[in-house]
């Protein structure tokens, strides 16, 4: 019976895939209204995808969206919809970046010294939402939500008052005390594609590995899918709430590494802005799944670093913006009408199939 | 058209040859439906026999494929129930549809507000409709008290007054008494004769028979999708109207051939519980049991008594104020539910949507669920499909769960497929003792018969059960034993061999205590 796998797998792909084309029309329907011609802005935009530049840049835009997505997603599994990615991040940024420029290590251990701290502190920042929730009730879209302001501020306060260094090349852009090259992450092919692409690519097949194959995943999706019937089998649901969180933060912690790491290696005001937040629109799109979390990662990746093109044609690489926000409206609404009619296709035939049984017999 | 209803007004709802398919399957054909003004008019029938596709049909929630509806002497088509609400005919539901956080009048008056000309709600003019439609009803409660601190029995008024606020002279009640004790079920009949006496009409869907044959002045009974028989109290009598209902000789829980072991499998000795708030009388008080192997103890009493919370005690869900719990003499009441479960406690729950399965997964994830320490299932951290998808076939198989493949959502499954798939999932790890919460709630008599085979055939291979049931035939057919619980004690130990449904009623309301042995 591999083959309703298979079904459903398409059904869902197909389902995405036609949240995507429906954004383009009606992108295609604002161009028009703006007086700009729509087959020549795709042309330009979707055309540039013969660039190597082009598409290694955006493979290491699509880094950070992987991890982001996988940090929201996991938290979906268990029901939980962590919007503090955002905030997670920037605490694990601010603290990585401060405690990766304060010791020397040799560079592998530097490097992975730097991912260890960013993943305990995204998780502590998180834990805090987790606590709030297990003990008070408090739900998690609230508490993620008004967290992320506090970090955003927190992170600012901090950085301004005590780690702040002044250029010495006299650009007016404050920074951290840079990293010492052992906790670079190094670029690889033509020095271009950061290795964080292959740290990204691994946290999707753990997270797959995690969720869908062992023991402990079974219970996180079904404490998720049914507290109630979870509980009754001995699975504290608020035992799965903090461990799901504190995993949840812990990915959203790396989500800021490439930028840190692997581009700038120091923090700065705006370092990896918004970079959590897209990860929400990724995860949707995506539909939880590492694979289609994989694929959207690399679109939106690719929408973002094609769209600088389109201003050569005298289109505002903004279109893209509102393309990206377009295809999370759609996917929502498409997801939920098709499931309603998958769902009841299914039910149809498990009916038919009865039948069938009951006239043999 | 004017002649016609002024010469068929014998019949206030008159449904013929009415057939509505689903996809797949025929949930209603050749329905004949007759309803006298000013009676109160049963619908009786199994669960899945079709009555709540019917009722949907003439409150206009779905539209029939054939057939016709005449209401008061018209022939009506109803596109959306504010058709059928516009005929004078009001739906009561099963589940309360009510804003716990407005009061009684918001309640009714809601989507219905009577406006002033500058558009605000004239409250004055909805309370005094209101305080009428109450003395009619016989109903005494404050209409502004919140909806939150009234009862079921009190809520349930409050959804018949929406009704009729709307001019509802048909009324029509889906299982209306399933959620009432029995004191609020004569509340609700006095109700509805007084309703029926001010020239309303009432249609009242049941699987009850004993309230149908005490209350009601015409039967109809349904099987299979179709009407069977039209009746009055006065021709049949309890056993021959279960017959017309089910089509066939009742299925019998009773007989066994094995006798009782000696060894206790559960042991429960002086439980206490606490309250849910501080202070408050025990949930559970001085609670002793002992289930012996090859023994079914069966828990009578009305719901709400204490039955769910000994149930998660057992389990290990609450923690306890003191007493032991033990299986197979060890000692357990300061252990996890894990450990419990892997010590051969299993647990059919009391609703199987809320605590049983997992409705948007596949069937292979239910029948794994709570059985992930199974090492067979299992490789390590991880879990091994195949494996778990042939132990689910062969669930599938042993327990008769009619599916196309163990690959189906658990949703697409009927309620007594889903049922046999839970009792099924609960018997194949081979347990010690066994806690049935109503493991045949809302199943069809197939299925009924299915798990009660099961369970003797558990029973006589040494399997301590714990029952506890709302059927009372189901309680006395099975059991070795019967407890029967009231406000969270045991109140009586009685002899299924001399015991009578009746007999359990009178204990169960708390009205008589004691032992009859």
């Amino acid at each position: 019976m591999k083959s309703q796998r298979l079904q459903r797998m398409a059904v869902t792909s197909a389902s995405s895939l036609l949240a995507v084309f429906v954004a383009l029309c009606i992108c295609a329907v604002i161009l028009l209204i703006t007086g700009k011609d729509p087959i020549e802005a795709y042309r330009t935009l979707f055309g540039a995808a013969g660039d190597t530049k082009v598409l290694q840049g955006a493979l290491n835009r699509a880094t950070p969206l992987m991890i982001s997505a996988s940090a929201v997603a996991i938290g979906f599994k268990m029901n939980l919809f962590n919007i503090g990615v955002e905030g997670q991040m920037r605490v694990s940024l601010l603290a990585t970046a401060v405690a990766g420029a304060a010791i020397h290590l040799p560079a592998p251990l530097h490097v992975l010294f730097c991912l260890i701290v960013a993943m305990a502190t995204g998780a502590l920042w998180a834990a805090f939402a987790g606590w709030l929730k297990v003990k008070r009730g408090v739900n998690e879209v609230i508490s993620t939500i008004m967290l992320n302001f506090v970090a955003l501020s927190l992170v600012a306060w901090a950085f301004d008052s005590f780690f702040r260094v002044e250029s010495t090349t006299g650009s007016l852009l404050v920074k951290t005390k840079e990293l010492p090259t052992s906790a670079w992450f190094p670029d690889i092919v033509d020095r271009r594609l950061n290795g964080m692409f292959f740290v990204a690519v691994l946290v999707l097949i753990l997270f797959y590995v995690l969720v869908w194959k062992t023991k402990f995943g079974f219970q996180l999706r079904a404490s998720g899918a049914n507290p109630g019937a979870s509980r009754v089998t001995g699975v504290n649901p608020k035992r799965m709430i903090m461990i799901s969180m504190l995993l949840s933060g812990a990915l959203a912690g790396l989500v800021g590494m490439r930028s840190l790491l692997g581009d700038v290696h120091a923090y700065q005001n705006n370092l990896a802005e918004q970079q959590g937040f897209n990860g929400i629109a990724v995860a949707l799109l995506g539909r939880n799944h590492p694979l289609g979390i994989f694929i959207s990662a690399l679109l939106f990746g690719y929408l973002g670093e094609a769209s600088g093109r389109l201003q050569l044609i005298d289109i505002p690489k903004e279109i893209t913006t509102i393309m990206t926000g377009i295809i999370v409206l759609a996917v929502v609404i498409i997801n939920e009408a098709v499931k309603r009619w998958d769902d009841r296709r299914i039910q149809h035939k498990a009916a038919l199939a009865l039948e069938v049984v009951a006239v043999a017999a | 058209m004017t002649e016609y209803s002024q010469l068929n007004h014998q019949f206030v709802v008159e449904l013929h040859g009415i057939t509505k398919r689903f996809p797949g399957v025929v949930a209603n054909h050749d329905i004949e439906l007759l309803v006298r003004p000013g009676t109160i008019h049963a619908i009786v029938g199994e669960n899945g026999a079709g009555k709540s596709t019917l009722m949907k049909t003439l409150y206009g929630m779905h539209q029939p494929d054939e057939g016709t509806i005449t209401v008061n002497g018209s022939l009506v088509q109803f596109k959306t129930p504010t058709d059928a609400i516009a005929e004078g005919i009001g739906m009561v539901h099963q589940h309360f549809m009510l804003a716990d956080n407005l009061t009684i009048t918001e309640n009714i008056i809601l989507g219905d507000e009577p406006v002033d000309s500058r558009g605000r709600i004239n409250f004055k003019k909805a309370r005094e409709r209101i305080e009428t439609l109450m003395k009619s009803l016989g109903a005494t409660f404050d209409p502004n008290t919140n909806v939150s601190e009234l009862g079921v029995g009190q809520r349930q008024r409050v959804e018949i007054l929406k009704v009729l606020y709307r001019g509802a002279k048909i009324l029509i009640l889906d299982e209306p008494t399933a959620v009432l004790v029995p004191q609020e079920v004569d509340e609700l009949f006095i109700t509805l004769k007084r309703l029926v006496t001010d020239g309303a009409t009432v249609i009242f869907i049941s699987h009850k028979l004993d309230e149908v044959l005490a209350y009601c002045d015409e039967i109809t009974v349904i099987r299979q999708g179709t009407t069977v028989a039209r009746t009055t109290p006065s021709q049949v009598n309890r056993r021959s109207l279960a017959e017309l209902m089910v089509g066939s000789d009742l299925p019998d829980p009773s007989g066994r051939e094995t006798k009782v072991g000696t060894d206790v499998r559960l042991q429960v000795t002086g439980l206490n519980l606490a309250g849910e708030i501080v202070g408050a009388k025990l949930a559970l008080e001085d609670i002793n049991i002992a289930v012996h192997s090859g023994e079914i103890v069966g828990i009578a009493g009305v719901e709400g008594n204490g039955q769910f919370e000994l149930c998660e005690s057992i389990l290990g869900l609450r923690s306890i104020l003191s007493g032991s719990i033990s299986i197979c003499g060890q000692e357990l009441s300061h252990t996890e539910t894990r450990d419990r479960i892997n010590m051969g406690l299993s647990y059919i729950p009391f609703d199987r949507h809320r605590e049983g399965l997992l409705l948007d997964a596949p069937l292979w994830e239910n029948t794994f669920l709570g059985r992930e320490e199974n090492q067979s299932l299992t490789s390590g951290p991880f879990i091994s499909r195949n494996k778990i998808e042939a132990d689910s076939r062969s669930i599938i198989n042993r327990f008769g769960v009619l599916t196309p493949s163990e690959q189906v959502p658990a949703f697409a499954l009927s309620g007594g497929n889903q049922q046999k798939l839970v009792v099924g999932r609960e018997m194949a790890s081979d347990p010690k003792v066994l806690l049935a919460a109503h493991p045949t709630r809302g199943v069809d008599v197939g299925a009924q018969a299915a798990i009660w085979d099961e369970l003797r055939h558990a029973r006589d291979n040494g399997l301590g059960v714990l029952l506890i049931s709302a059927d009372l035939e189901e309680l006395i057919g099975l059991s070795d034993r019967i407890l029967v619980m009231f406000d969270g004690r045991v109140t009586a130990h009685l002899d299924p061999a001399t015991a009578t449904p009746e007999m359990l009623g009178t204990f169960m309301t708390g009205e008589v205590q004691g032992d009859d042995q």
